[in-house]
């Protein structure tokens, strides 16, 4: 083939290909969520929503509320921790003596952490809290292990908001005689606050979504929580439902996997787009705005 | 007397109204809380950047601990052989090298270490191309009215819980291609080595291949978010220099930016890779679970996370607790394996993420 031929070819090639990889993405993508519509809609009821699991079926009142728990336990573990750990990173770490960037062990433990299998975290859970300690299947154990597995991305996000305030606010306050305290609370984190809270929502998401680190830590259970952190009979949330319910003989418990992934995506969904819908405000107040 | 009081050129008494004695006791507290934030703050942020670290130290701790009689006892075949049996436990213990164990026990974990890879590498696979195509269309082709939604779209699937993801794999997407794509490949295929790997039966769709598949559509968006960032820091110049010599765009793709650009794609593919390494739930329920090595890519085969995730509730009934030890030797393994390529992704990634040009580093 001559020469110019071969470069139109190709070129023609390139453009479809990369329409087709495009393609190739989005059409799974749409097929997924159309056929998780369309198994969970024909056989959906609202009261799934407000009755509790029975042996062969009943609502999904105990696992919607279980995740929310687990939700709100790693917010409040995983946040305050990796929010402070992100504050130490970008404010407080000192630079090392030969110029270079402080905190670098820190962050290497914190890549780890995130190259962690989550099945091994959970087995790790296992072996080490609900056997190791006696506490038995139930919701702190599983709180921590997935508290653990999120707190290495709570801590970045935080870090990079935080690295995104002008240095010439911290200045100012400074210049003004704030204290240190004063300068986190008022002016750096109140500033870098919608970027922390966007990295919090998305943690959210991959935490309501996890299975694997909660089937050694929490287990299941069809009755709802009873209130106790410890020596529980095990803790019920969706994933498990949607992990384990579609292949039981049961056809009711069969919908209820599917109700329970179309409960998970909605949830999912929700979160991210408000974690969108905050990035997109702030970066049409910023003055940064033009890149 | 008293008239000469506060005349010029007396300084007057410093306002004593806001010396910190003759405060008011609450204001006095409060005083004392606020001069201690500073101090709170400061040591709140130290023990949060230690806890994930102890927590990390503590889970290697604890899985080594627990697997050190495993190790000491199974050896090299733990890496060669086949076979999870946990041996009778109704029979005598016996004792190897002061372990106790279950008479006739045997772990090889050959057949899972396999999976694990070959899942894996199948997904990169198939990822790798479709990610940059991807990016190529969301940074270069498309108008941005089109390609932030799209962009979003394909962030949106990151999200999709795998386990629903593993859900669709094996109620829909498996059971379709030992339908439609399978017969085509395994009938048409020319039977050299590599490819005569795709012949055989196809099943029904739970295997090697549906695994694979599936984790590369888990994987795709990480690779392609990283990748389209990578794209967007190549400089404009380079590039409208390249077709103003006449270059077509395929062409300033493959000389320019490609090149630019081509070690954050190596660090953002391993990253997909230590994920796909790890995943647990969506390759469970597409692979078919089955201890062995996959003669070919429909057979059902399984991984590591996999076996992890399903076998532990029987390794329980090993009273002496070997089958549990051996299963924390397994973990170990993967943990290993998934750090060690996510470490290397991270550095590639740290290290190009300050871009220089193809052509020497720019100061």
């Amino acid at each position: 083939m001559p020469r110019k031929q071969r470069r139109v070819v190709f070129t023609v090639l390139f453009r479809l290909g990369t329409f087709l990889a495009l393609a190739l993405v989005l059409s799974p993508a749409a097929w997924l969520l159309a056929s998780v519509v369309a198994k969970a809609v024909p056989h959906w009821r609202w009261s799934v929503l407000w009755t509790g699991l029975t042996s062969t079926g009943g609502g999904l009142l105990g696992p919607v509320t279980g995740t929310l728990i687990l939700m709100a336990g790693v917010l409040v573990v995983a946040g305050s921790v990796g929010v402070l750990a992100g504050v130490h990173l970008s404010e407080m770490a000192r630079p090392r003596k030969n110029g270079a960037e402080g905190g670098t062990w820190l962050r290497m433990a914190s890549d780890v952490l995130s190259g962690f299998p989550s099945i091994v975290l959970g087995y790790v859970g296992y072996v080490a809290l609900v056997v190791g300690l006696h506490w038995g299947f139930s919701l702190l154990p599983a709180v921590l292990i997935l508290s653990l597995m999120v707190v290495p991305y709570i801590a970045k996000s935080t870090e990079t908001a935080l690295r995104q305030v002008p240095t010439a606010y911290r200045e100012g306050a400074e210049a003004l005689g704030m204290r240190t305290g004063d300068t986190l609370r008022k002016v750096v984190l109140r500033s870098a606050a919608p970027g922390i809270v966007t990295g919090l929502l998305i943690a959210l998401a991959i935490a309501g979504g996890e299975t694997a680190p909660l089937l050694f830590t929490a287990e299941f259970s069809r009755t709802l929580w009873t209130g106790a952190l410890v020596h529980a009979h095990g803790f019920g949330y969706l994933t498990y439902v949607v992990y384990t319910f579609w292949d039981t003989p049961s056809k009711q418990a069969n919908y209820l996997s599917y109700d329970a992934a179309l409960i998970l995506i909605a949830m999912v969904l929700l979160l991210l787009v408000a974690a969108r819908l905050i990035v997109a405000r702030t970066q049409r107040h910023s003055e940064s705005r033009a890149r | 007397m008293t008239t000469l009081e506060g005349a010029a050129g007396d300084t007057p008494a410093a306002p004593r109204r806001f010396d910190r004695a003759r405060r008011p006791p609450l204001r006095r507290v409060a005083d004392v809380l606020r001069s201690g934030e500073t101090h709170a703050w400061r040591w709140g942020a130290r023990i949060a950047v230690l806890l994930p670290v102890a927590g990390l130290l503590f889970a290697v701790t604890v899985l080594a601990l627990k697997a050190y009689p495993a190790i000491k006892v199974n050896g090299s075949p733990f890496f060669t052989g086949s076979g999870f049996k946990i041996g009778s436990t109704y029979a005598v213990t016996v004792h190897t090298a002061g372990v106790a164990h279950p008479k006739g026990s045997f772990y090889g974990a050959w057949p899972l270490i396999a999976g694990t890879l070959q899942t894996s590498a199948i997904a990169v696979v198939v990822a790798l191309p479709v990610s940059v195509g991807c990016a190529f269309a969301l940074t270069e082709r498309l108008p941005a009215i089109v390609s932030r939604p799209l962009g979003f779209a394909i962030e949106l699937l990151a999200g999709v819980p795998s386990v629903v993801l593993g859900l669709w794999g094996v109620l829909t997407f498996g059971p379709w291609l030992a339908k439609t794509l399978y017969p085509l490949l395994a009938n048409n295929l020319p039977d050299v080595p590599v490819l005569d790997f795709f012949k055989g039966t196809v099943g029904h769709g739970e295997g090697l291949l549906t695994g694979g598949l599936v984790l590369s559509l888990m994987i795709v968006p990480i690779i392609t978010a990283t990748t389209a960032d990578l794209f967007r820091q190549v400089p404009t110049l380079p590039k409208e220099g390249g077709e103003a010599l006449g270059m077509t765009d395929f062409e300033v793709a493959q000389r320019v930016t490609l090149r630019w650009v081509r070690s954050g794609i190596i660090g953002a593919t391993a990253l997909g890779l230590g994920r796909a390494l790890g995943e647990t739930m969506a390759v469970v329920l597409t692979v078919g679970a089955i201890f062995k090595v996959a003669p070919n890519v429909y057979s059902p085969m399984s991984t590591i996370a996999a076996a992890i995730a399903t076998q532990l509730d029987s390794a329980l009934t090993d009273g002496t607790g070997f089958a549990v030890a051996s299963y924390a030797e397994l973990a170990l393994v993967l943990a290993v394996i998934s750090v060690l390529v996510n470490l290397a992704a991270r550095w590639v990634v740290r290290r190009t993420s300050h871009l220089g040009g193809p052509v020497g580093r720019a100061a």
